[in-house]
């Protein structure tokens, strides 16, 4: 048994190397629990129920701005029937106040980077700046 | 009965003329034809500018700081690279077929706001290959950013100059963000909405509302009783190169 420290360290490398992720994972401060988008305090109820928005808010978004945009139609009455003014920055941000601690949570948690914010404003930094 | 193998590829070949023929007819019936001047919507909305009041009120600049206000203009200073929504031309320079060798002192080498014409048959639509702009049925030629993958036709194809490309992230240039309105970003192509946003909500469009000379004067085409079908018909007036067949819908005391 000559190569037993060649063995142990091949041993050490190889449990090294497989739990890479968890080392990964306490580098980046992230958790093996879900992302915990912030909730807005006043409103309870969002435009759609919690389910639909939480998989399909992005096809309401879509139909939002094709309204919007291509047809100019500018209100938008929930399945519930409560009428809403088509409004990214104006309606969704009103709610969710803050686009870091709603919006970004998930959409970082999921690695995805819609280009929303590539043209609309998020209102929120904009307030803080202000004196 | 028997065939000649030259009168079988006679008759192919003329029955392979006569189908090519057909195709081209069919494809030039479907062609596009430019849409009439919005009378069905019972709305043609207009600008009617009199350059002489906005010259009285002499270097004001209210509304293009309006403008740029509330639509996040960028300020860039680079003549290639520059944004332009609402602007002052030289006045032989924005109507260069007036054809006159003496124009009225009052009007010779000054500044004469322009914008976009919102013509009623606007070559950027015809060019446009995603419909990212469309002509509206009230007659503004509107924008669809999220559509628009820059491919420039419609800049080239303006005779107006009312389009212009964000080279790079408009951002940077934008003093002060007005969080109502979205920006634009880089590889997008931008011009005058006609303040559309602010129409929907029975608001007139910015550069008007600011103007203190009331040089600028908005108004339904479609309306007999309008302010601008009443500017129009009391006074004389012309819009940009005319003679292209653009059709525009800003009008110029002169």
């Amino acid at each position: 048994m000559h190569d037993r420290h060649v063995i142990l360290l091949v041993l050490v490398l190889f449990l090294v190397l497989i739990t890479t992720p968890i080392w990964y994972a306490r580098a980046a401060g992230t958790t093996a629990r879900g992302p915990e988008p912030k909730l807005p305090e006043l409103e309870k109820a969002c435009v759609m129920p919690v389910e639909y928005m939480r998989t399909s808010h992005m096809d309401l978004l879509m139909t939002w701005r094709d309204q919007v945009v291509r047809q100019n139609l500018r209100t938008w009455t929930s399945p519930g029937g409560k009428a809403y003014t088509i409004s990214l920055t104006g309606t969704c941000l009103r709610c969710h106040a803050s686009k870091a601690d709603f919006c970004d949570r998930c959409h970082t948690y999921a690695g995805v980077t819609p280009y929303c914010w590539d043209c609309h404003v998020d209102p929120a930094p904009l307030h803080r700046s202000r004196p | 009965m028997s065939i000649s193998r030259r009168s079988f590829l006679g008759a192919a070949g003329l029955s392979a003329l006569a189908l090519a023929g057909k195709a081209a007819l069919n494809a030039r019936a479907q062609e596009p034809k430019p849409e009439p001047a919005s009378a069905d919507s019972g709305t043609r909305w207009a600008l009617v500018i009199d350059p002489r009041k906005c010259l009285e009120a002499g270097d004001c600049t209210k509304c293009l700081d309006a403008c740029h206000r509330a639509h996040n203009v960028p300020a860039i200073n680079d003549r290639a690279h520059e944004v332009k929504w609402i602007w002052k031309e030289r006045f032989e320079d924005a109507f260069p077929s007036l054809q006159t060798d003496y124009p009225p002192d009052a009007l010779h080498d000054k500044p004469v706001m322009v914008l976009c014409n919102h013509c009623d048959n606007p070559p950027c639509v015809r060019v446009c290959p995603t419909q990212a702009t469309w002509k509206r049925h009230d007659g503004i030629v509107m924008m669809d950013w999220h559509r628009c993958i820059g491919c420039r036709y419609c800049v080239a194809a303006c005779p107006y100059g009312s389009r212009s490309f964000n080279w790079s992230d408009p951002r940077p240039s934008i003093a002060r963000v007005n969080p109502e309105f979205p920006t634009r970003t880089k590889g997008v192509v931008e011009k005058c909405t006609l303040c559309e946003e602010r129409l929907a909500k029975g608001e007139r469009p910015a550069c008007v509302e600011a103007c203190p000379a009331k040089a600028l004067v908005f108004g339904n085409l479609v309306d007999p009783d309008s302010e601008v079908r009443l500017l129009l018909r009391s006074r004389f007036t012309i819009r940009r190169k005319a003679e292209l067949g653009t059709r525009p819908a800003i009008y110029y005391i002169v």
